[in-house]
């Protein structure tokens, strides 16, 4: 036990062990981000579609299965900031001195400031959750956002959504977010599969090219709720 | 031939000190000369002054002994493409340019004297588990273990490697990934470094770590700066064996044995 303890620990230790422990959460992530955007995006089906499918998600497995998600999310969340924070810090370590002229050749900007879109990501998702989970500091969790859907009183998924963005600040603040992921995402996506030993010479271009376009739909995807009410008044 | 009048700004240290650059006019410099040979001329003048010369690394001046460490301009032996120090020749550059001139940065490389560092720890990388045990006396019979074409080909490809350390000087984070991968694939590759292969992937790739280089974050610099144009493939494969044996090692351990042990 001990020593697979001892292994495990090595592993994690080693430069590669916290790659691939980044890159398996990040797939987890990349995952549940186009399932919440597709869920999302049921705002654009009424107000009875989404407040019924918050209401599945609220209910499944007995109002457990919400819960196995978010304590999976967390841990995912969690060891993907923590073992990019300790490789980014080694990473600085290994450069003390800078160069006085440094010219990348064929990096991208989004791969050079991945720490930074992370973390704004990180800060946005804490904003997000208190926001719309947890509805800290908003009328949101009070009776004027119950609503009856098939005889039982739900929250009012929509109303919440359709009164957080019309608040100008709020929709700024989620469209910014959305670009700090386009940019980790156009760069994190094809990056897993190499960390995870991948890919080839021959499906790299399409793991660069997978990569951009799921960055492009979760932009477009995520920005066209806030945009569709804040700017062009839907469901005002 | 046509004579060039450069600016140089040239990185001057002494092991342990600080460093700082120093502003140094190169005239009349025939755009014929290779890098070095501009280096050779700038020094003889220094020296004719009574100044001390600048110290810089180079052997074979041929482009494969990996020796000519140096950062112009930003980019490890310069701006040309698949190019060493030895290889770059001076009519890439035109007259009245101002050539930064550094020596490879990262902590694994410790610098000893102006431009020279010590490489020192690719050496215990390599040391680490960068061979193959074999039985030392008269040379086998070279088709008793017999390899595709395309894997010795690709092999070979891993092979071509200098350790000259551009993929840790271009790398934002000095990591050795480039350098190791190709120095474990081009084993881990072929039938003569399978018995070893899980034993050198993780005993390289801990010594990599413990020599203090960075992460690699998929960036590639490296292979744009190889002057052997190694793949990052070969990070790929590394990764993947990594992977394998860290697995293996954590919950299979050493080979079952029906005898002996507790």
């Amino acid at each position: 036990m001990s020593a697979v303890f001892d292994s495990l620990s090595r592993f994690y230790a080693s430069s590669i062990g916290k790659k691939i422990l980044v890159a398996v959460t990040g797939a987890a992530l990349v995952v549940f981000v186009l399932g919440h955007m597709i869920g999302n995006l049921l705002i654009f089906a009424g107000p009875e579609a989404i407040n019924e499918y918050g209401h599945m998600l609220q209910t499944s497995l007995h109002g457990a299965g919400v819960w196995i998600a978010r304590l999976g999310l967390l841990a995912a969340v969690g060891i993907h900031v923590i073992a990019t924070i300790h490789l980014t810090k080694q990473n600085r370590a290994a450069r003390k001195d800078a160069y006085a002229k440094h010219k990348a050749q064929v990096s991208s900007k989004a791969s050079h400031t991945m720490i930074w879109s992370g973390l704004t990501i990180l800060a946005f998702v804490v904003y997000h959750l208190l926001h719309f989970t947890a509805r800290v500091g908003n009328e949101y969790n009070s009776a004027a956002y119950k609503i009856d859907l098939h005889g039982e009183s739900v929250h009012n998924i929509y109303k919440m959504v359709i009164d957080g963005f019309s608040w100008a600040p709020a929709s700024i603040f989620y469209i910014i977010a959305m670009g700090l992921l386009y940019s980790h995402l156009s760069h994190g996506v094809s990056s897993l599969f190499q960390t995870l030993g991948l890919t080839t010479h021959r499906n790299a271009p399409v793991f660069k090219f997978l990569g951009h376009a799921y960055a492009t739909l979760i932009l477009l995807g995520n920005c066209s709720i806030p945009v569709a009410i804040w700017i062009f008044g839907y469901g005002r | 031939m046509s004579l060039l009048n450069l600016h140089l700004k040239v990185w001057r240290q002494n092991r342990g000190q600080s460093g700082h650059f120093q502003d140094i006019d190169a005239p009349e410099i025939p755009d014929h000369a290779s890098f070095l040979e501009m280096m050779d001329i700038v020094n003889e003048r220094l020296i004719a002054k009574g100044m001390e010369p600048v110290a810089f690394d180079h052997d074979c001046r041929e482009g494969i002994c990996g020796m000519c460490s140096m950062q112009i301009n930003g980019v490890p032996h310069g701006p040309e493409k698949a190019t060493t120090t030895c290889q770059l020749h001076m009519r890439k550059f035109r007259t009245g340019d101002t050539i930064w001139i550094e020596p490879f940065r990262a902590t694994a490389f410790p610098v000893i004297k102006d431009l020279i560092v010590d490489r020192g720890a690719f050496d215990r990388v390599q040391q680490a588990g960068g061979f193959v045990t074999v039985r030392t006396g008269s040379a086998p019979e070279a088709n008793s273990i017999l390899i595709g074409k395309e894997v010795a080909d690709a092999a070979m490809d891993a092979a071509a490697c200098i350790g000259c350390g551009a993929c840790v000087a271009s790398c934002k984070n000095a990591s050795a990934m480039l350098f190791v991968s190709a120095k474990a694939g081009q084993l881990n590759s072929l039938p003569q470094g399978q018995p070893e292969k899980d034993k050198r992937t993780l005993a390289m790739v801990r010594q990599m770590d413990k020599e203090g280089f960075g992460n690699c974050t998929n960036q590639y610099e490296c292979e744009a700066a190889c002057p052997k144009e190694i793949s990052v493939r070969w990070i790929t494969k590394l990764n993947r064996d990594y992977a394998v044996a860290a697995m293996k090692e954590a919950f299979v351990g050493q080979q079952e044995r029906a005898e002996g042990g507790e």
